[in-house]
């Protein structure tokens, strides 16, 4: 009895510098700012309570729905294309290649490479007049355009830039890849199925968990897109097209000096991902295989 | 008894209590050390590095040197607008910040820099120390809240050799021959990439929410009402769109994009891909470090006033006006220590070793006369001339002035690349700054209420 108390105690003092940590850096702020999106605050004053009126001012304001239209506009391209070139990726590299391990490293190394420097990098890559992309179509025939000097291709140049750093989810695909039981396979070749099927059948549905977690951290991700854009143009030109939402709440709070107007937007966004993230499980129940079941 | 794995209790849990504290308190030194010199330490923020920095620094030292009594320590840093910003809110800002000049009026509406009335006063201080709109910029509501480090104007740099070349034999001075002169420089390849340019309204594209000043336009009315549709506002629109519909918006932005960054010998002006820009004070040392061959064997650029409509002669001499500022940020420890350094960088001396070092022009109306005689920039007289002209021109003092200017140049984004008319363009900005002026000064109003409120309690407080 005396043994386990002690233990218990011993347990907590050492919880207690990551309790402290934690009360202080995030449950504090996290609490804080419900409160600080129903004032007029912007940190240099004491918050003065306005009710709602940070909510009804972004209702009316016009930059905030552009910010939300491209966040969303983004999301629904680059969240499928990111998955999908993930997933094509992680089947790739669990084929029985020699050298499989060097082709693995070469895959994952562009998600280590830093996002300011990755959006320098790309920034070069896209130039209208010397981009080497450019170089490329023009070699196949075709005249490729001002990538992020043109609202009509900005967003897709993000797009493109975003399967850049699909390594770390590529990872996580091919562990879940390794994990699937071989007799399933074996069991499938019996049956005559080429491998078409039995990705379909055995394959897909065996990871459809880690599908899950992908795709609801891929809509976490993708929703606050920041760095690169911000890198690319803080204000997200040309003519507002790369403005995202994290960037808008970001001037917001530091720039405008409006940080109870940017935890109204922090909130909203939360409550947003919240959603979409509880239709994701939602949906899944029918879609997910887990392996206890 | 069974051990527990890891042993820590007897020794290491006191042992690891015991460092947390030391870096603790370490930590605490560090960011306030203990002076023993008898002397106050002023804490200096400012932003500039590389030569810029420099000459700050032996500023610095020379304020040090001159007397014993107090000792600035200069501290440089990025971002300085933001980091001051939470220093303030986190109680603990520098003594010095060294901000920019737009920001004055949002700092002074959250109540975060103090007002400076009764230091000028005391060391005499006032507008008739300064070229006028150095001190105004600095003047908000009634108040001094902020005084000049270094100022800056801007004027039209030309490329001689780029102008004769097309058979041009003087700069511009209107606008319309600012177009002609132009049109006559671009050059273009067979598939219709152009490969350099005489002008172009959005190179740099630094004060693009000024065009309309240049032609008479105004952006607000200095109170409430947001005038972003001003018929000169307008005009200057359909002017930067002029440029578009001549060589396309799309070649427009390819060329754009090729430009090399600015500090940099590729930069399209530095290059000779770009004939004609506007640009400030400090190009010269631009011109001098990334393209010597523009100074010799033969110097082949020259500055002169922007060009003015042909039909507004009285618009001649217009020049946007600029300044870094000293503030003392609210809660400073040392605010007469620190207006006393401020006090020496606002002296002949102090502001002529800065400005110099800089080589831009002193912010003082009485200057010492070999400060310009032995002055590098042999155009620096002009620059001084602009600040004096009635035309000159500063960001507009006001809260929301972040937000009004990213609207603005966004609304110059649309109309370069054809998506609007400037008037569509002009409109909208209108129609969402309008309402966020509105909703600022409201605001303002009830933070300066709650704030007075608090303010008398706690004198009310006092007084039991």
């Amino acid at each position: 009895m005396k043994q386990s108390r002690r233990e218990t105690r011993t347990a907590l003092l050492f919880v207690l510098p990551w309790f402290i940590g934690f009360t202080a850096f995030m449950l504090y702020p996290v609490v804080a700012s419900i409160y600080f999106s129903f004032c007029d605050y912007s940190v240099l004053h004491p918050p003065v309570f306005i009710g709602l009126a940070n909510y009804r001012d972004l209702i009316h304001d016009a930059i905030f729905w552009q910010t939300v239209q491209n966040t969303i506009v983004y999301t629904l391209w680059a969240l499928p294309i990111s998955a999908l070139v993930a997933l094509s990726l992680a089947l790739l590299l669990n084929t029985k290649v020699r050298g499989m391990a060097f082709y693995r490293t070469i895959f994952f190394i562009p998600s280590l490479v830093p996002m300011v420097a990755l959006a320098i990098l790309w920034q070069w890559i896209f130039n209208g007049q010397y981009g080497i992309l450019n170089a490329f179509l023009q070699d196949l025939g075709i005249k490729g355009p001002n990538w992020l000097g043109d609202p009509a291709w900005s967003k897709t140049a993000l797009v493109v830039l975003s399967a850049w750093g699909v390594g770390n989810a590529m990872v996580i695909y091919l562990a879940g890849l390794q994990d699937v039981p071989r007799q399933l396979y074996e069991a499938a070749d019996l049956d005559g199925a080429g491998w078409w099927a039995k990705t379909l059948h055995v394959t897909l549905p065996m990871i459809s968990p880690v599908i899950l977690f992908n795709v609801i951290m891929g809509i976490i991700g993708t929703l606050q897109i920041f760095t690169v854009p911000y890198v690319i143009s803080p204000q997200g030109a040309p003519a507002r097209s790369i403005y995202f939402y994290a960037m808008y709440l970001f001037d917001n709070a530091f720039i405008y000096h409006k940080m109870g107007y940017a935890c109204a937007m922090g909130w909203i966004l939360f409550v947003v991902i919240l959603i979409l993230t509880l239709i994701a499980l939602k949906f899944s129940e029918r879609h997910v295989h887990y392996g206890g079941n | 008894m069974k051990r527990s794995p890891l042993s820590l209790n007897r020794f290491g849990l006191p042992l690891l209590a015991a460092l947390i504290v030391v870096t603790a308190v370490y930590s605490e030194m560090i960011a306030h050390p203990a002076y023993h010199d008898g002397k106050i330490h002023v804490i200096y923020w400012e932003k500039w590095t590389d030569f810029e920095g420099d000459a700050i620094r032996k500023t610095v030292e020379a304020f040090n040197r001159s007397q014993n009594r107090i000792h600035v320590d200069l501290l440089t840093v990025s971002g300085i607008e933001n980091k001051t910003l939470l220093a303030i809110a986190g109680g603990d800002p520098p003594d010095v910040a060294g901000l920019y000049g737009p920001n004055v009026a949002q700092y002074a509406d959250d109540n975060a820099i103090i007002p400076l009335d009764s230091y000028c006063k005391r060391y005499g201080l006032d507008r008739n120390h300064f070229i006028p709109v150095f001190w105004d910029m600095g003047h908000y509501h009634g108040h001094q809240y902020a005084l000049p480090s270094t100022p800056a104007t801007t004027a039209l740099h030309y490329n001689m050799a780029m102008l004769r070349a097309a058979g041009i034999t003087h700069p511009p001075q209107t606008i319309e021959e600012l177009d002609a002169d132009a049109a006559k420089i671009t050059t273009r390849d067979a598939n219709g990439n152009i490969q350099k340019v005489g002008f172009l309204p959005t190179e740099p594209g630094w004060w693009n929410w000024a065009w309309g000043y240049f032609f008479g336009g105004k952006l607000w009315n200095g109170k409430d009402k947001i005038t972003a549709t001003d018929p000169g506002n307008v005009r200057a629109y359909q002017w930067i769109q002029s440029y578009s519909k001549k060589y396309g918006p799309g070649n427009l932005q390819s060329f754009r994009s090729g430009l090399g960054t600015f500090s940099s010998p590729q930069n399209g002006f530095l290059d000779g891909k770009v004939a004609m820009e506007l640009q400030g004070v400090w190009m010269y040392n631009f011109i001098s470090r990334f393209a010597p061959q523009m100074e010799k064997p033969k110097r082949i650029w020259g500055v002169v006033p922007f060009p003015y409509p042909a039909d507004r002669p009285d618009l001649a001499n217009t020049s946007v006006a600029d300044e870094d500022v000293l503030v003392i940020p609210r809660g400073a420890k040392h605010p007469n220590a620190a207006f006393a350094f401020i006090r020496f960088i606002e002296s002949r001396k102090g502001s002529e070793m800065l400005c110099g070092l800089q080589r831009k022009f002193s912010p003082l109306r009485h200057v010492d006369p070999q400060f310009y005689a032995t002055h590098p920039n042999p155009y620096i007289k002009l620059f001084v001339r602009l600040a004096y002209s009635k035309n000159v021109i500063t960001p507009p003092k006001m809260g929301i002035w972040p937000e009004y200017s990213s609207a603005l140049s966004n609304a110059i984004d649309e109309v370069t690349l054809m998506e609007k008319t400037p008037e569509q363009a002009l409109e909208e900005v209108q129609q969402e700054m309008q309402p966020k002026l509105d909703e600022y000064l409201r605001r303002l109003h009830l933070r300066q209420k709650a704030m007075h409120e608090a303010q008398s309690l706690s004198a009310h407080g006092d007084n039991q």
